[in-house]
């Protein structure tokens, strides 16, 4: 076996001096087809939608440019319209019943899953931060914090329940509780300058909580959202359960309010005339309305305001 | 159909052609077919028009008289908001609930169509075929779907599928009787080609595709080249058939485009509800939410409209 090794290393040695010799006189010959050691053609990724667990360009076939903190292009978006945020709430309320019907340990477990992965590109994350103006340390630190973010709205999936549901004292022979169930469809419109904390201090709560979402991502900061579908695709999130968009959140709010198959709709901003509208076009289905105007801070609570609160009357004896 | 008259259908030699089917042209003629732009006040006059054209169906095991009397209402008004949409075509049930369907419709002028003939496999005797066809018709169903043998076809028996089409007619007396070929079975168009030809001359008054059990069911190329059978039988016979396709058409989009598909091929003439029928269960709220959206803006959702 030695000595067999032994042949095939030297036989391989002298193929690659061969082959060195070729290279070297190859160089000096000057002709047309020589290789020209050029550098290498960038390899760039085509960010695109998350819809229904897939990554379709948008129906419109337009796009807009995405500047970075030094005002070169770092890459074409698409620019949803409304058609594709109406595929978009098809495939999230698919996704609805088995999703809020997904024990909470799994949801959890999910969460947790998000996390790990997110871990693991961690660099990718950061790096894509730092092109759209973060410093370095600055990245970082966001990375990790979305990460831990993530872990601790898994661990609240199988708790909120116990926290905000009750056992109600009533002055009849009944047995009166109430509890929470997820509101459904929801829309939403991540804030401006949402980073990837942002967006997920945004999405994690919700679903969390058993809801499906369509998210129209930061118009001007889009790529850690949608890059971080690539994480959810690979993470055992059901399709349609997260639908992610990019565009002008100008064309899109009123969509985002009116649809009648979405039962709620998240804003992050404090722009009046848009809360005026958001607020008008709500009032067809008499859709929750959440304003956000200064973000959500993690905790318990983010999860509880996208919940209904359902009180069940149970006659008891005597 | 008098007896002699049953009798000479019964002993007419069977169409000495078939007619061999492009599959590759069928697909991309459908396919252009499918790229028309129905918009605005066309597409309201098409959604409309796909409502007087279905056949409201439930054909379940779990089918009850309650369900059905169900049905029937939502056959009569479609969407209570609206007075001035119109009503569906037909309600299509089991032989066992046509009794049931008849009363619920009253003169709503709505037809009452009963699937018959040992639906959905047709494996039954010739004589309890014929007995199923007999009671619903009795019971007052207005058109019979019945299926083909699809195992006699597919071994060739080509002479027993058209004795037993035009057994199945002279039982229906004066309803009307759609032919189901159960395309999914079949195979390739060809076959699909040659069941038509097959059921018209044995004196189908409309020919459809599905049982709606089978998979595929309806399907855009299978419904042109029953179209095609159709329009190249009237070109033959100067008589007109309905087509039906059902099974699996449940999006008023898809819908609006076997309306294109229809008007290109067959013309005006069959853009009625006499002539053509979809066979569905769940697309008429569909349109419904189609009509809503396009009078609104705004897109609609399952929970305002009436089960079906």
């Amino acid at each position: 076996m030695d000595k067999k090794n032994q042949k095939r290393t030297t036989r391989n040695a002298k193929q690659k001096t061969a082959s060195k010799k070729a290279v070297s006189t190859k160089i000096k010959r000057p002709a047309v087809d020589t290789p020209v050691e050029k550098a290498r053609l960038q390899v760039n990724k085509t960010y695109k939608l998350y819809i229904n667990g897939k990554f379709p360009r948008t129906e419109s076939a337009r796009y807009y440019n995405i500047l970075g903190a030094d005002g070169s292009m770092i890459a074409n978006m698409c620019r949803a319209s409304r058609k594709d945020f109406r595929e978009a709430v098809l495939a999230a309320r698919k996704a609805q019943l088995s999703w809020s019907n997904a024990s909470a340990y799994l949801r959890g477990q999910i969460l947790y899953r998000i996390a790990e992965m997110l871990e693991g590109r961690a660099d990718q994350f950061a790096a894509e931060l730092c092109a759209t103006g973060a410093s370095k340390s600055a990245a970082a630190k966001e990375v990790t914090a979305a990460i831990d973010c993530l872990v601790y709205y898994a661990g609240w999936t199988d708790k909120y329940q116990q926290i905000f549901s009750s056992v109600n004292p009533v002055a009849s022979s009944h047995f009166n509780f109430s509890i929470l169930e997820p509101m459904g469809v929801i829309s939403v419109l991540c804030a401006p300058k949402s980073s990837l904390l942002g967006f997920i201090s945004d999405v994690a709560p919700l679903i969390a909580g058993g809801n499906t979402l369509v998210a129209l991502a930061s118009e001007s900061a889009p790529l850690s959202a949608i890059s971080l579908a690539e994480v959810l695709h690979s993470s055992d999130v059901p399709a349609g359960v997260v639908n992610i968009l990019t565009g002008y959140r100008a064309e899109l709010v009123e969509q985002f309010a009116s649809h009648m198959d979405v039962n709620a709709v998240v804003y992050n901003g404090d722009d009046t005339e848009e809360i005026k509208l958001i607020e008008e076009q709500a009032a067809a289905n008499i859709k929750r309305v959440i304003i956000r105007r200064q973000g959500a801070k993690p905790g318990p609570y983010q999860i509880s305001q996208a919940q209904e609160v359902k009180t069940t009357w149970h006659p008891i004896g005597n | 159909m008098g007896r002699s008259a049953q009798e000479r259908l019964l002993k007419s030699p069977l169409p000495d052609y078939i007619t061999r089917v492009d599959q590759v042209g069928v697909e991309e003629r459908v396919a252009r077919l499918c790229s028309r732009s129905i918009k605005k006040s066309s597409k309201i006059q098409a959604l409309k028009l796909i409502l007087s054209q279905i056949d409201l169906t439930t054909l379940e095991g779990q089918d009850t008289p309650g369900k059905v009397g169900q049905l029937c209402q939502k056959a009569m008004r479609l969407h209570g908001a609206w007075p001035d949409i119109p009503h569906v075509a037909a309600v299509c049930v089991y032989p066992m609930m046509v009794t049931v369907a008849k009363k619920a419709l009253g003169e709503s002028g709505i037809n009452v169509a009963s699937v018959a003939t040992a639906f959905p496999s047709g494996m039954a005797p010739m004589h309890i075929k014929l007995d199923e066809i007999k009671m619903a018709v009795g019971e007052g169903a207005d058109e019979i779907d019945m299926v083909i043998s699809r195992g006699n076809f597919l071994q060739g028996e080509y002479r027993a599928v058209f004795d037993e089409i035009a057994m199945c007619k002279e039982a229906c007396g004066n309803a009307h009787l759609k032919v189901i070929l159960e395309t999914g079975e079949l195979g390739a168009l060809d076959r699909v080609r040659h069941a038509s030809t097959l059921a018209m001359h044995a004196g189908a008054d409309f020919i459809k595709t599905s049982t709606g059990k089978i998979q595929p069911a309806a399907t855009l190329p299978v419904t042109l080249v029953m179209l095609q059978a159709i329009r190249d039988y009237f070109y033959e016979t100067g008589r007109m058939v309905g087509m039906k396709p059902a099974g699996g058409i449940s999006k008023a989009k898809l819908a609006i485009q076997y309306l294109v598909m229809l008007r290109e091929t067959l013309g005006d003439a069959w853009l009625c509800p006499d002539w053509f029928r979809f066979g569905a269960s769940s697309l008429a709220n569909d349109v419904l939410m189609q009509i809503q959206k396009q009078h609104t803006g705004i897109y609609q959702s399952e929970d305002y409209f009436s089960k079906d």
